[in-house]
């Protein structure tokens, strides 16, 4: 017995040693304490521009603001003219459709659909003023709207339909004296209510950013570290680190997690293993639209009703529309889980004349990656469907003019006649309408990066490697321990365990009948 | 009736700390396999790994304890009573006919459980350990370097592990019920708790002009040198 105890012991020991040898060669990176650090300390302005002569005057145009800026930021408005924020493209390679200038001239979306001939509208969220759609327009540095981004008063605001110029109610001076480096409030401003609404399009980008909780974001979370988005998404000579996939193609220039993180950042091996095919999202962003809704279809095809010749809405019992006259019906999800897909940083899009096959789906933006492929692991989307007007005759997608500034301009949001729509609209891109029109169904796939939860609340291994309803039930390309088997194996394996207590059982009843027939006959 | 001495204290030990390891990784296994949920995923890959090192662990100490006692040659395949023993599972036991080897300390395993766990040591559990280790190590294949197993997926590990694990699940069912067939229902197994074995007297001498095994020649040689 000692001897047994003993090697027990010695068993034991071993194990311990082996075990605690196997767990040391986890991360190195920076531990997540030194970042906190980091981004704890928030960058003091150097300056007071309140004292400058140069901004203690009243402008009477914002276009003034912008020469007192740069009558000592000498340089910066035509860095910010070669920026995605003021060029609204950008020359990308796609795959099968090689090098293009994508953007305002040939990309659509299946939310408010497209730009052109609805600038006055949608350039409100352009970093200039006056946008219109000629070349002219984009060459000269005055328009640049510095205050946009660097407001740091709370109280300069864009016009609603006023093609990026400043509402009235504006005091330029006093916006002017407190600029500094772009907070969360700048950004959201745009980035939080594109599509015409608080979280339509993003789902993780959302009002509930301004000021989120940690558990809502545990980056940018107030009563935590309170990283602003220029904390990640740095700038040098204003070009942005970042994009999204809905406008952009190529692998490059993107923020990472890992940048801080590091590639392995877990203290668990069998977790920084996951790292290589899974990205960080995918497992730290849970769920998204956290505190309102997003906006997960839109079916223009019913827009255009009217009660007594008026337009009107209809809003759940949330408050959130579910039908506008202007728009169509909607449908919106709340406290989301992501959809899942291989991704390799590269996409594809619809691009304005791009001929389709109406009978099926059509991808407006198309993610790139499979699990063989080494750039590919495995992201959290958000999917949008809709379905979008379109020329029944030539099979491509229309622009449609939405923006009325008057009755009978063609703008839908004035006429309601998708006919007159579709017309003023094509002409504006330069494109052939057929005039039939017809509605299709159209899919957009938008990487979730914000709203990271707090790591105790980051998925746990049984939802992904589990046999039903998984996360990654629909993920394929891979044997994933857990959901996976295969079902010859299954058969043969529950077949043999089968015949074996078959056998167990004929072979011992025999024996215990046998015996009992001897002991009897004795 | 007399007793015979046949599992020395290390087999003992290793064979109760290999039931009760191989029992738990089936539990684990099976449970990580996607089978049933008990402990939950997570704890059952982490005690699925403790468990594996541990396996490894008595194994590479059975090894050492077998090389060094000269013991492996006990499991070395054996036509000989290779039928007999087979007849007797087939027709003797009902017959209450005898056994046709002798379990002695020397020849402790008849012939067809040298066979069944000659196959066990040689494919299926080196099969297990080291797909085994292939799913603890691999790496899909990628461009940082890591050096470490790149293979570009796990079905065929995977497979192969699920294999051998439901082979092992049959090893062990008619296993247990073997257990039942020494001189009486109980005897196997008391064998292997004390050490020794009660045999009757009846039993027929058919082992020991069966086999001089391995470890006989062993014991002679070194009853020579000693002398």
């Amino acid at each position: 017995m000692k001897r047994i105890a003993l090697a027990l012991l010695v068993l034991g020991t071993f194990s311990a040693l082996v075990l605690t040898a196997l767990n040391k060669n986890s991360s190195d990176t920076p531990p997540l304490t030194k970042l906190k650090e980091q981004y704890a300390t928030k960058p003091k302005p150097s300056v007071d521009h309140s004292l400058f002569p140069e901004l203690k005057k009243k402008f009477k145009r914002p276009h003034d603001v912008t020469a007192a800026c740069i009558s000592c930021h000498n340089g910066r408005a035509e860095e910010v003219m070669h920026s995605s924020h003021w060029q609204w493209e950008r020359t990308e390679y796609i795959a099968g459709k090689g090098i293009r200038n994508v953007g305002k001239r040939n990309i659509l979306n299946n939310f408010c659909i497209g730009v052109q001939s609805n600038e006055q509208s949608c350039t409100r969220c352009h970093v200039g003023y006056g946008y219109a759609n000629n070349k002219a327009y984009f060459a000269d540095s005055l328009d640049v709207d510095c205050l946009a981004c660097h407001d740091n008063s709370g109280t300069y605001a864009k016009m609603n339909e006023g093609a990026g110029m400043p509402d009235a109610s504006v005091n330029l001076s006093y916006a002017a004296q407190h600029v500094g480096i772009p907070t969360r409030a700048n950004c959201g401003a745009c980035h939080f209510f594109g599509g015409g609404g608080n979280n339509v399009k993003h789902g993780d980008l959302e009002e509930a950013i301004f000021d989120p909780a940690r558990d809502i974001d545990v980056h940018m979370a107030t009563d935590g570290v309170n990283m602003q988005c220029v904390d990640c998404h740095t700038a040098k000579n204003h070009q942005m680190l970042g994009k999204m996939y809905s406008v952009s193609s190529m692998n490059r220039n993107r923020v990472q997690c890992e940048s801080c993180h590091g590639p392995m950042p877990h203290k668990d091996d069998v977790l920084n293993n996951h790292t290589l095919k899974i990205a960080c999202q995918t497992c730290h962003i849970p769920e998204y639209a956290k505190v309102n809704p997003t906006k997960l279809f839109w079916d223009w095809s019913k827009a255009g009703r009217l009660k007594n010749g008026r337009p009107y809405e209809l809003k759940d019992s949330n408050g959130t529309d579910v039908y506008m006259s202007i728009k169509g019906s909607f449908k919106w999800g709340k406290d989301l889980k992501p959809n899942y897909l291989w991704f390799n940083g590269t996409a594809t899009h619809y691009l304005l004349g791009d001929k389709f096959d109406p009978s099926k789906p059509l991808d407006i933006n198309r993610l790139m990656g499979s699990y063989d492929d080494p750039d590919s692991k495995i992201y959290p989307v958000k999917v949008h469907t809709a379905e979008q007007i379109y020329d029944t005759k030539n099979d491509y997608l229309i622009q449609p003019k939405l923006y009325s500034a008057k009755k009978g301009d063609g703008g839908f949001w004035g006429d309601f006649n998708w006919q007159t729509s579709a017309t003023a609209g094509m002409r504006a891109v330069g494109l052939p309408y057929s005039g039939h029109y017809g509605f299709t169904e159209t899919k957009m796939y938008w990487p979730i990066n914000h709203m990271v939860a707090p790591k105790e609340k980051a998925v746990g291994c049984g939802e992904c490697h589990t046999r039903s309803d998984g996360r990654l039930a629909d993920v394929g390309g891979f044997y994933m321990p857990g959901r996976d088997y295969n079902p010859w194996v299954e058969r043969f394996g529950f077949g043999l365990m089968a015949l074996t207590l078959a056998g167990v059982f004929m072979h011992g009843g025999a024996r215990i009948v046998v015996n009992r027939k001897r002991k009897r006959s004795r | 009736m007399r007793k015979e001495y046949i599992y020395h204290r290390f087999e003992r030990f290793w064979h109760w700390m290999q039931a009760a390891v191989i029992i738990f990784l089936g539990v684990t296994g099976f449970e990580i396999h996607g089978s049933f949920t008990f402990f939950g995923y997570e704890q059952a890959v982490e005690y699925h790994d403790i468990a594996a090192w541990s396996f490894i662990m008595l194994i590479v100490l059975a090894i050492f304890w077998h090389i060094t006692k000269g013991e492996w040659r006990q499991y070395l395949p054996t036509w000989k009573n290779l039928k007999a023993q087979a007849n007797y599972y087939i027709f003797g036991i009902f017959r209450n006919a005898p056994h046709p080897t002798k379990k002695t300390v020397l020849t402790k395993l008849n012939p067809l459980q040298k066979l069944v766990y000659a196959g066990l040591k040689v494919l299926l559990i080196p099969t297990m350990v080291l797909t085994g280790l292939v799913y603890m190590f691999y790496r899909y294949p990628q461009q940082n370097e890591v050096l470490s197993l790149n293979i570009s997926g796990l079905q065929t590990v995977a497979l192969l592990h699920t294999l051998g694990a439901f082979l092992l699940v049959s090893f062990f069912v008619a296993h247990l019920y073997l257990i039942t067939t020494g001189h009486t229902v109980t005897s196997n197994l008391r064998a292997m708790i004390t050490g020794y074995e009660d045999l009757h007297d009846e039993t027929t001498n058919v082992a020991r002009e069966s086999a001089p095994t391995a470890s006989d020649k062993i014991a002679a040689e070194t009853k020579e040198v000693t002398q």
